[in-house]
């Protein structure tokens, strides 16, 4: 018994992997196309998965498994948010994906496994437990972009997603054995004490960290890495989108606290450097060239890489302030791609998908209640107030220019005045504009409802942020003070 | 808290509320009911406003009625209201404002009613907001959050080229605001972790240069709303294609936001800053004045004219603030409230015209006088308040500007008395073209007189102009103990003189 309770910060992925075999298992039975158990299980599972996860909130930090697995409030808190995006992802595709006939037990399975894999490297504590976490994740994401399997323009970015994603795991591979090769260890924990102590091969750690963070960089979509985001957004299947843009970031968010932060944090001079660059180039490309998208899948695609670049402005700052601002950005990106993509799927139709900037003319006429949703979204995502898209950017923001990064503060308010112009596209597309379509919009009560929930949350969010802003900064913070 | 209830928080939210009361009656079908609901919560927005100026302590110059409440705390910041004698009679001129703007778009909004009234609610709760806020992040939040209803407000019941200006608007104002927020957080750092604009003031900043560059940042964001020359280009194309009610708003309660901003932050944060580039402060408001006063006369489009006019008039505002003497500073928040009621009344009288014959053009009328014998004596009294004719308001502050510009220097005075030629030459040219002569067309033929509805927005901003013409002493006394300690302060340096 005691065996078992000393198990207890592992309860969660367990419990998920074994609710994983049932549901391949039961999915077998399962003939009728709506899938109707499947999916009713994968939700339940995912729902006590968080419920476990409450329960065992971890007090401290607790190290599992010869320190390959680490407990603490960072990845307790970062665990629950994958678990209800994956909820709410799921939510808001199961009639896009059953009308496209995509919606499979494979799907929910893939989605299971991923959602193991980010669990898995939010709480790793050893290269291996965070590479085994990181290829959980892409292989399911890759299956996941290829499921439909009809479609060229689907198949040919999984193709590009499988093939780049691979070079930038090797990437990570090799900038880790030379790590190990430095420090001799692959614990997260120990590689630090080694490199505070001086005794590593300092040029041999400079060149892995070369790697890593061009791996990160890849993992994250950041530029000059980020050739395979646009296509992979647009190609996949909406849904598919939605899910690569959302719960992964947060899980990529953690990846980067675990490799930059607790293990090279003695060679942040060199990393932040590094990170400067990308962010600045991140922020530069995807603003300006959003701009020139008519497809918004593709727009929410350098959209993204704009918002990596504000992410990776607060990982640079080196501070705890810094750390914690990203952790807030990473999820209220995460809520606002959410809304962002679940819109698409809401107004596609059978056979039609709604995800050209022409679908969305004069929304405000069809539907006033979806256009002001999507208004907030898109003054979120333009870090406009009264939304929590202001908050996510001025908490950057201060722990830049709190480390004396003012150039770079200045840039990225610049390169967030040019985002500021396509966001605005949208809201001109749905206010201004006549539609082209007086189709009735019909939309399933659940979704709807999460819709407006969602919207509701970046709304209420901007006017309190102060409860999500203080988790994010108390687990960071106790987190990272060994 | 006097009254039992904390009058400014109820300010900002009671409009707030019933704009969103509004929003929740839906589609067109319920405009009537929209339209009352507007209404209603409009005038109970001014209404409580009232007390504001009864019980406001005039001999002070410190924050009244203040509210203080933890909101972010992990960045100190706080939901901090308080009004001054300078901040005061702007909650009461916008307030004032939303009734009127409600009336006016009574029966001449007809497409998404609801939405119209709700945005012109909204956005009222929000500039209060602006007024109200004594923590810097609250500012910031009020002013951005302004911009959303009014994008919407010009793009969707806007003229023909209506996107183009409201996109125009918005990243115009954007960009300046980024830049004072960058400015914010800095001055976050400088305070010790404070966001309280008070603790702003006292913040020492012994560098020039990082004052100069401080300076910048927040002149990017105020400029642009006041609008000063040259970043002014987008009020001629915002007004234009603004429907009337958001072109009173923009005219008479937006553009205040920009100059309360440089008595609020520029000024008193950066006093050493603000002397040293005064010249060029004063030099760009001459320009205004002189150069934007020449443009107007040129403009044939009579909303375009009042725009540039509204240009040439804020350019007497920054002027006196720059003068750093009590006659500019109170003259030019005289001028202020007078360009408030002044403005927001020739853009509801243009509105008028428009409603009936559709076109903005000054050639499309003549001979107005012989039809709308009423509207045109309204006309009038506006217009001559227009171009600063003592008894109107529009005199008071012009001529207190022009005071405190001859103790500061006589070569900024005569420049900028410039503008009692030039603003009587536009406006009364455009008056003498519109309203008198002979009837021009059938349109013109064909005109009827104005509404009771129309006649009661004209008999309250008649009031309003001529009361404060002749009787300027409310205004003023409400202001002179705040403006006193600004002028002080003003005069405090924070980079100490090698002596």
């Amino acid at each position: 018994m005691n065996a078992l309770a000393s198990l207890s910060p592992i309860y969660a992925e367990m419990f998920l992997l074994v609710m994983l075999c049932v549901i391949l298992i039961v999915d077998q039975f399962i003939v009728n196309y709506t899938k109707t158990v499947t999916y009713l299980l994968t939700q339940t599972s995912l729902f006590c998965t968080v419920l476990i996860l409450l329960f065992t909130h971890p007090t401290g930090i607790t190290h599992l498994f010869n320190h390959m697995f680490v407990h603490d409030v960072m990845s307790y808190v970062l665990k629950v948010f994958i678990c209800l995006s994956v909820m709410a992802m799921l939510l808001y595709s199961r009639s896009y994906l059953m009308l496209r006939g995509l919606f499979t037990g494979e799907f929910l399975a893939l989605v299971m496994f991923a959602t193991l894999g980010m669990m898995v490297m939010t709480s790793a504590s050893n290269f291996l437990t965070l590479y085994l976490g990181l290829e959980l994740l892409a292989l399911s994401l890759y299956a996941m972009v290829a499921l439909q399997r009809d479609s060229a323009i689907a198949t040919e970015s999984a193709m590009k997603y499988f093939i780049l994603g691979a070079m930038a795991s090797g990437f990570l591979l090799y900038g880790m054995s030379m790590l190990y090769g430095a420090t001799g260890s692959l614990d997260i924990n120990r590689i630090a004490a080694v490199i505070q102590t001086g005794a590593a091969n300092k040029s041999l750690l400079v060149f892995g960290l070369a790697f890593i963070v061009a791996g990160l960089a890849f993992k994250l979509g950041a530029v000059p890495f980020h050739m395979w985001v646009p296509d992979v957004y647009h190609g996949a299947p909406t849904a598919m989108t939605m899910f690569i843009g959302t719960a992964p970031k947060l899980a990529a968010f953690a990846f980067v606290m675990r490799i930059l932060v607790e293990a090279l944090q003695p060679l942040m001079i060199h990393w932040s450097g590094m990170l400067a660059i990308l962010a600045v180039l991140s922020m530069a490309v995807g603003n300006i060239t959003a701009i020139a998208q008519t497809n918004l899948k593709r727009m929410f695609a350098y959209s993204t890489i704009a918002h990596m670049g504000f992410l990776l402005l607060g990982v640079l700052s080196g501070t705890i302030e810094g750390y914690g601002s990203a952790m807030f950005y990473a999820m209220v990106y995460v809520l606002m791609s959410l809304g962002g993509f679940g819109m698409i799927m809401l107004l596609s139709r059978e056979g039609f998908e709604a995800d050209t900037l022409n679908d969305f003319k004069g929304l405000n006429q069809r539907s006033p209640w979806l256009a002001f949703i999507m208004l907030l979204l898109m003054f979120s995502m333009a870090g406009v107030p009264p939304t929590v898209g202001f908050y996510a950017k001025f908490s950057v923001l201060n722990s830049a220019l709190a480390a004396g990064h003012v150039t770079l503060v200045v840039l990225a308010v610049l390169f967030s005045l040019i985002g500021a112009f396509y966001y605005l596209r949208i809201v001109k597309l749905m206010y201004f504009d006549a539609p082209e379509s007086h189709e009735k919009i019909y939309i399933q009560p659940d979704s709807s409802l999460l819709v407006s929930l969602n919207g509701m949350a970046i709304l209420l969010l901007g006017i309190f942020p102060n409860t999500l802003m203080a988790v994010c900064f108390v687990s960071v913070r106790d987190s990272l003070l060994h | 808290m006097i009254f039992g209830y904390p009058l400014l928080s109820v300010a900002i939210w009671l409009p707030i509320i019933f704009g969103l009361l509004v929003l929740a009656t839906g589609n067109d079908r319920n405009a009537r009911l929209a339209r009352i609901i507007a209404l209603v919560g409009a005038v109970l927005g001014f209404l409580v406003t009232i007390p504001l100026y009864t019980g406001f302590d005039r001999l002070t110059s410190a924050m009244q009625f203040t509210v203080q409440n933890e909101w972010i705390t992990r960045y100190n910041i706080y939901y901090s209201l308080g009004v001054d004698g300078i901040s005061v009679l702007f909650i009461l001129l916008n307030s004032f404002f939303t009734p009127l703007v409600v009336i006016a778009g009574w029966k001449v909004i007809e497409k998404r009613v609801a939405q119209y009234m709700a945005a012109f609610l909204i956005m009222s709760g929000l500039v209060n907001g602006v007024f109200a806020a004594l923590d810097a992040v609250l500012f910031y939040v009020f002013w951005e959050a302004m911009l959303i209803p009014m994008f919407i407000i010009i793009g969707v019941w806007g003229g023909p080229n209506r996107v183009y200006a409201a996109v125009k608007f918005f990243l115009y104002t954007l960009m300046g605001s980024l830049l004072m927020l960058v400015a914010l957080l800095y001055l976050y750092h400088q305070s010790g972790g404070s966001f309280s604009i008070l603790k702003f003031h006292s913040t020492p900043l012994p560098s020039m240069a990082v004052q100069v560059m401080l300076f910048f940042a927040f002149f990017m964001a105020f400029s642009v709303k006041v609008p000063m020359f040259p970043v002014h280009t987008w009020l001629p194309d915002a007004h234009v294609e603004a429907p009337t009610g958001g072109s009173v708003v923009l005219a008479a309660i937006m553009l205040k936001v920009g100059a309360y901003g440089f008595i609020r932050f520029s000024m008193p944060i950066l006093p050493d800053a603000s002397h040293y580039l005064a010249p060029v402060m004063i030099a760009l408001s001459l320009i205004a004045v002189v150069y934007i006063g020449l443009v107007a006369l040129a403009q044939s489009d009579m909303k375009k004219l009042v725009a540039y006019s509204s240009i040439s008039h804020m350019g007497f505002v920054t002027l006196g603030f720059f003068l750093f003497n009590a006659y500019g500073i109170e003259g030019a928040l005289l001028q202020m409230i007078s360009h408030g009621f002044v403005s927001g009344a020739l853009f509801l009288a243009i509105g008028v015209l428009y409603d009936r014959v559709h076109s903005r053009q000054i050639v499309d009328y003549g001979g107005v006088a012989n039809k709308m014998p009423v509207f045109a004596a309204f006309f009038m009294l506006f217009a001559m308040a227009n171009s600063g004719l003592p008894g109107t308001s529009g005199f008071v502050g012009e001529f207190m500007v022009i005071m405190g510009a001859v103790k500061a220097n006589f070569w900024y005075a005569f420049a900028a008395a410039s503008t009692l030629i030039f603003g009587a030459a536009y406006t009364l040219w455009m008056y003498k073209r519109v309203i008198f002569g002979a009837v021009a067309n059938d349109h013109v033929k064909h005109l009827h007189d104005i509404t009771p509805r129309e006649t009661l927005v004209f008999v309250i901003l008649a009031v309003a102009v001529l009361g404060m013409g002749l009787y300027p002493l409310p205004f003023a006394e409400i202001m002179h103990a705040s403006v006193n300690d600004l002028v002080v302060q003003l005069n405090t340096f924070k980079i100490p003189t090698p002596n």
